[in-house]
């Protein structure tokens, strides 16, 4: 490894292109903090995304009225506006009004730091696509199965549980990984509430090295590379997950 | 005689009912509502606070102006880079489907590469490796924040068109292409008098739902200083003091104007996926 | 090369034609002359509509000859538009342009590949669906037309551009049993005329009324051809004489 951070070294002072990130140990652990963090970011909100998706969709299909009345204007909401206009209202309209807590220091901190509200806004964006997304999967299983179930008797959560959530996930699997590869931009934003993920960190470097073209080049590389890979490995699992004669 | 217990078998149970297919419509009325709502709810803050501080709507009407032509600017600079992005990108989209690998394969690799990459990492490249005047001849041209910032979304806007177009002509049955080749039409004219006038419709409701996106995408142009609706919200709160009450109102009325202008585009397109659906 | 009456107007010699390593067309030759209608059916799979689409150049082909009035379609250098103003097709979807009217469909091709003048085209175009006896519809979209219908404007649309040969592609198997026999007349008044025609199908009613030869694929072969008096009531090979007790019965 070490050969390959001389080599870095050498490039700079041959060629004028500086990679301080694989050179310098400092920048290499910012940038990695970065790398993880929004893994991390990603992850996170993928998964409360998912969940929101599918019990909103489970929601939307409910008999009472208000119920899906309010499902659907969630819905609209986050749809329809500005994830980063979210971000903001949550991370300074909501968080200022929620309580302070003493930290270690005794200083005082809000309660929710910018990586749990950067969780909240994001997951709450992305699990408005996720409610349409699963909602289509959902109305893509053929009534007649629903009803083959109603006449077994099965309650209508089981039938949920059981026969409509595996089909619809199978449907939806295209759309989702489209919208997993979005999540994945869109973490980007945090940027904006000095969550320490990759552009944070790519922007302290550059900031630092006054190398702003390297880092973006960088940048875009890693994106392009990170979507390739996650849009990769979700085609293996469509495959995997495909059942001969259902769905396209 | 005895009368044994009825056991009620599943099949006379009374079916669970349908949902019915009459979804709720949101109204615009139904946002103007819940801004009311939010902006009410405020008011039980304010009810605290020093009587001879301003109430909050009196700020908010005074900033309204000029937040609204901050916004404006926004749509402004939607509007360009979509025009601009959906010329190269069309141009891009129909460079992928072309017979010749040497101008396929480049069009798909800058596809993608526009693609995977998040609009602000995109809208900062644009900003800081474009520079602020460029020199034609004798002639200076300087370049502002805000044009940047235009090319910058317009970058995503035409990968995405780019996609739009290529899965509009792929989506065609290949039973049109052949027809047309065997009336001995040539791959031009079979592109442009055939399959393109079939695409625009398939075309449309996605690009709609694109610019849509692209609106809500140029508040990140504050981030990088550009001054728009969210730049100038942030002034405007500095400008009063940085009162924490004021936050609540001033972000919803912002998240209330993307509202009233996105979500009618929505429902158009959704409208006219279902009218195109209909047609084919 | 110059090509005169007395030879094979479409003439296959030892055509081989794989789909990657499947071998469809496993050594097939025809000859059709000037004004005959050739029939050609068999079991599905073994690959008529391959052979039909490669003598317009739809498909290539890996091994053997086809020529069309001379022209060698297994040329490199093959001007297929050139071909394909020879050679006309009919197709079991229709593949009509759902934008345009059904005259404007039938115009098209005259006018954008033949630039031919557009008062002349537009009354050859009333001629043809006067033809296929759709007066009324020049005005109908395809979608606003019954299946029978778009297939006998697919029809006129081929004869729009003056072929010598059509080929005609399971054209009523997507058909209502109805509206089959409204595009089984139109193709024989075509033949009447004297048209040449090539036709995929299993209509072996048609088939022993119109045509002129008929032969029997399966596997990529020619298994048997004759007339059609000798080939319905007195085929030879045990495959033809099988396949025919069950399209008969």
């Amino acid at each position: 490894m070490e050969v390959f951070y001389e080599w870095a070294r050498l490039l700079y002072e041959t060629t004028g292109i500086n990679l301080p990130f694989i050179y310098d140990s400092y920048d290499r652990a910012r940038m990695l903090d970065g790398f993880f963090m929004t893994i991390k970011l990603s992850v996170t909100c993928l998964f409360f995304s998912v969940i929101i998706g599918v019990i909103g969709a489970f929601l939307q299909n409910s008999p009472l009225k208000w119920t899906r009345r309010i499902v659907n204007v969630y819905i609209q909401l986050f749809r329809n506006t500005p994830p980063l206009v979210q971000l903001y209202f949550f991370y300074f309209a909501i968080g200022t009004l929620l309580p302070k807590v003493t930290n270690e220091y005794g200083g005082q901190e809000p309660l929710l730091g910018g990586f749990a509200w950067a969780v909240i806004s994001l997951s709450c964006y992305a699990g408005a696509y996720n409610v349409e997304i699963f909602r289509s999967g959902i109305e893509a299983v053929p009534d007649s199965t629903i009803e083959a179930a109603e006449a077994l008797g099965f309650s209508r959560f089981n039938i949920f549980k059981d026969i409509t959530l595996p089909l619809a996930i199978r449907v939806s699997l295209p759309a989702l990984n489209n919208n997993l590869v979005n999540l994945v931009k869109t973490t980007t934003l945090a940027y904006a509430i000095a969550v320490p993920e990759m552009l944070y960190e790519a922007n302290q470097i550059w900031s630092d090295n006054v190398n702003v073209t390297e880092m973006m080049v960088f940048m875009l590389l890693v994106y392009f590379v990170l979507v390739g890979i996650l849009v990769w490995g979700m085609n293996k699992w469509e495959k995997a997950l495909k059942i001969p004669g259902f769905g396209a | 005689m005895r009368q044994t217990k009825q056991r009620v078998l599943p099949v006379m149970l009374s079916p669970v009912k349908r949902i019915c297919e009459e979804r709720f419509q949101l109204r615009a009325w139904h946002g103007l509502a819940l801004a009311t709502i939010a902006l009410l709810a405020s008011i039980p803050v304010l009810a605290q606070t020093d009587p001879t501080r301003a109430s909050i709507f009196d700020v908010l009407v005074r900033w309204m102006p000029l937040l609204l032509e901050g916004f404006v600017f926004n749509i402004i600079i939607s509007i360009s880079a979509m025009g601009i992005g959906t010329i190269a990108g069309a141009a891009l989209g129909l460079g992928q489907i072309s017979l010749n690998k040497w101008v396929r394969k480049p069009a798909w690799l800058i596809t993608q590469f526009f693609r995977n990459a998040p609009w602000l990492v995109l809208l900062f490249f644009a900003m800081f490796l474009l520079p602020f005047e460029i020199h034609i001849g004798s002639l200076t041209i300087p370049l502002p924040d805000w044009l940047k910032a235009m090319v910058g979304l317009s970058l995503p806007v035409m990968a995405n068109v780019s996609e739009i177009v290529r899965g509009a002509v792929v989506s065609l049955p290949s039973g049109q292409w052949e027809a047309a080749e065997s009336l001995a039409f040539s791959r031009t004219q079979t592109l442009w008098q055939i399959i393109l006038p079939q695409c625009i419709k398939r075309m449309l409701p996605p690009w709609m739902n694109l610019y849509s996106i692209l609106t809500m995408a140029t508040v990140l142009a504050s981030v990088v200083g550009v001054s728009e609706v969210m730049t100038l919200t942030g002034q405007a709160l500095a400008a009063e003091g940085g009162r924490s009450d004021l936050l609540l109102p001033f972000y919803s009325f912002v998240l209330l104007l993307f509202f009233v202008y996105c979500y009618p585009i929505a429902r158009w397109t959704v409208h006219m996926e279902k009218k195109f659906a209909v047609i084919n | 090369m110059s090509w005169s009456d007395d030879q094979p107007m479409v003439s296959i010699k030892d055509l081989h034609k794989s789909f990657g390593d499947l071998e469809v067309l496993q050594g097939v030759s025809l000859d059709v002359m000037k004004g005959e209608v050739i029939c050609i059916i068999g079991p599905s799979g073994s690959g008529k509509s391959t052979l039909i689409r490669c003598i317009n150049a739809l498909n290539d082909i890996q091994q053997g000859s086809i020529m069309v009035e001379g022209q060698e379609v297994n040329d490199p250098h093959l001007n297929k538009l050139e071909l394909r103003k020879k050679v006309g097709m009919v197709f079991q979807q229709y593949n009509l342009f759902p934008h345009k009217t059904a005259l404007q469909n039938i115009m098209m091709a005259p006018l954008s590949v033949l630039k031919s003048d557009p008062v002349e085209v537009e009354e050859l175009a009333r001629r043809l669906i006067k033809k296929v006896r759709l007066e009324g519809k020049e005005e109908s979209y395809p979608g606003e037309l019954s299946g029978g219908q778009q297939q006998r404007v697919a029809i006129a649309r081929s004869l729009a551009m003056n072929p010598d040969v059509m080929l005609f592609d399971e054209v009523t198997a997507a058909l209502d049993p109805e509206t089959v026999n409204e595009v089984l007349s139109t193709i024989k008044d075509l033949a009447h005329d004297g048209m040449t025609c090539l036709l995929v199908t299993h209509e072996m009613g048609f088939a022993r009324e119109v045509a002129d030869h008929i032969y029997f694929t399966d596997r990529g072969v020619i298994v048997e051809h004759g007339p059609p008096a000798i080939f319905f009531d007195n085929a030879k090979d045990p495959r033809t004489v099988e396949f025919l007790g069950q399209i008969l019965s």
